[in-house]
């Protein structure tokens, strides 16, 4: 028999503490819609998105009633389109995105992921074109999304595509001004991009995926939190420990909701990603996490290693909760998601610097970050060889979401509404890495041994 | 067995449980386990019952409990019990 405060607690995490399921993303291959002609490949995958996802937000619905657990976000990923889409011949993939963003809209999904890129090593045809077409794609849709995987562990740093991201997201910017930029922050670039993230921006249905999976994701830093706000005063083996728990128990709320909705959408269930995702509600931070293990501010000395401690605790719960583990699968930091890192901005206890040192122990990056937008392209290509390396150096997934918005600087405010939140300006370094960034050619892959 | 779980949280008044397990006999649904209390004045109660035999799927038992909460001023929610029973198991 199930025991009363055991119902009682469930229902006070996801009323009082904001537990949800963040995503359910299925995934579609596309590697079977390639056609020269770019009108039959549109068709093609119009056509193989609404009919593979007809049912998935209904179902989605239905889960979350008979549960009654929230699932904030019915999202789609799709193969890198700049794979499926090589052999089309044309110079643009801009009607590609289009026929992304229509068939999001015709099953109802927020975003579709996958207008994406992987150059590592090195751009081939479809590479450059997809590229190319970023800025005018992410202008003129509304819920498809892009990522640009470009560095490895294996392969080192394509400083080429380094430099020419800095150059797309000053275009992106530009682009979207009337949006305060609101095209970069739909623009994830990846050191280590994983093939079966469900979160967007950067979800992607990798080369090595089945044909249709199901991947979730989960989130609850408000519960972990609540959770928290119980041990004070206790040393940090304690702290780890609850953190453990808790992670425990949100990620069988997503094991569960993964495992219905793979055997009512007749998908197979790909992986949970157990990520803290935050929102930017009151009393769902990542932020407010670290300040109540005994932070003054997020961002202060000490910031890096409650975080570490955090994502580590996080993983270890989780992974007992779910056979499949998956994706990012770590804490999230995005600045303007976070109502507690926002508030660390604006009291001058966080800083670009500090938030680079963070995602060296959790995922995945630099994530939503503003910064006034007459920041160099340079610099902004500095700050995403920065994040690279500190991916392939220590083989793990990093990523940059930098929004550089015309006609703002430090001080300002921007406001993107909905999930994606507002944010102060940051401060960027002034001093200037272009001729770093203008040499170009590709870092070589990091030795695995001697690594201190 | 489909087990589902009741809670209803809200103002103490006469003849919460009589309405609502009105509604669930109504429609073939049988009650395993009632916990109720009263906590400062508010009504807490924790229902088990059994879905196997009932008349109407869950998303209308929930409508009509949503219903007759909104009609007593009480938050009533039912949820598959899968939801508790995996969360704090191992």
């Amino acid at each position: 028999m199930i025991n009363i405060q055991d119902i009682l607690e469930t229902n006070r995490m996801i009323q009082e503490n904001n537990l949800d399921v963040r995503t359910i993303t299925m995934g579609i291959s596309l590697r079977d819609c390639c056609h020269p002609d770019i009108d039959v490949f549109c068709d093609n995958i119009y056509r193989k998105i609404t009919h593979n996802a007809r049912d998935l937000v209904r179902v989605g619905t239905d889960i979350e009633e008979e549960y009654g657990v929230p699932i904030i976000n019915k999202r789609i990923s799709v193969t890198p389109i700049a794979i499926v889409a090589e052999s089309c011949k044309t110079d643009s993939y801009v009607k590609i995105a289009y026929a992304l963003d229509r068939a999001a809209k015709e099953v109802g999904v927020n975003f579709i992921g996958g207008f994406s890129a992987l150059v590592p090593k090195g751009y081939t045809k479809g590479d450059r074109t997809l590229i190319k077409s970023i800025p005018q794609a992410l202008a003129e849709t509304e819920r498809v999304c892009a990522s640009v995987n470009l560095a490895s562990t294996s392969a080192g740093i394509n400083m080429d595509c380094v430099r020419e991201m800095g150059e797309i997201i000053k275009m992106t910017a530009e682009l979207t001004k009337d949006r305060d930029a609101l095209g970069c922050a739909k623009l994830v670039i990846f050191a280590n991009a994983v093939e079966d993230n469900p979160f967007m921006a950067g979800a992607f249905h990798g080369v090595g995926e089945a044909e249709t999976t199901i991947n979730v994701g989960v989130s609850g830093p408000g519960v972990v939190k609540r959770a928290l706000e119980e041990a004070r005063g206790r040393d940090l083996g304690v702290v780890a420990e609850i953190i453990k728990k808790t992670a425990f128990k949100i990620t069988r709320v997503g094991q569960l909701v993964a495992q219905e909705a793979s055997k009512r959408l007749h998908v197979p269930f790909g992986i949970i990603d157990l990520s803290l995702a935050p929102t930017p509600a009151v009393g769902d931070s990542v932020a407010y996490i670290l300040e109540e293990i005994g932070l003054e501010s997020c961002g202060a000395p000490g910031t890096t290693a409650a975080l570490a401690m955090l994502n580590d605790a996080v993983k270890k719960g989780g992974l007992m909760a779910s056979s499949f583990v998956g994706g990012l699968s770590g804490a999230f930091i995005p600045v303007s998601e976070d109502a507690g890192m926002i508030a660390a901005v604006e009291r001058g206890a966080l800083s670009l610097e500090k938030l680079e040192a963070m995602t060296c122990v959790c995922s995945v990056g630099l994530d939503m970050i503003v910064v006034p937008g007459d920041t160099p392209t340079s610099t902004i290509s500095g700050i995403i060889a920065d994040e690279a390396a500190i991916g392939v150096i220590n083989n793990k997934t990093t990523a940059v979401r930098i929004i550089p918005v015309p006609g703002k600087t430090v001080g300002d405010r921007v406001e993107f509404g909905g999930l994606l939140g507002h944010s102060p300006v940051l401060k960027v370094n002034q001093f200037s890495c272009e001729t770093f960034i203008n040499r170009g050619g590709r870092i070589p892959a990091p030795i695995r041994s001697l690594t201190n | 067995m489909m087990k589902v779980v009741i809670t209803v949280v809200g103002t103490d008044q006469v003849g919460i449980i009589a309405k609502i397990s009105t509604i669930l006999a109504e429609h073939g649904v049988n009650i395993l386990n009632i916990n109720q209390n009263i906590l400062d004045g508010y009504f807490n109660m924790v229902m088990i019952v059994d879905m196997t035999s009932a008349t109407v799927p869950l998303k209308e038992v929930q409508k009509l409990l949503t219903a007759k909460g909104v009609e007593m001023g009480l938050e009533i929610k039912a949820q598959h019990e899968d939801i508790f029973m995996l969360m704090h198991k191992v």
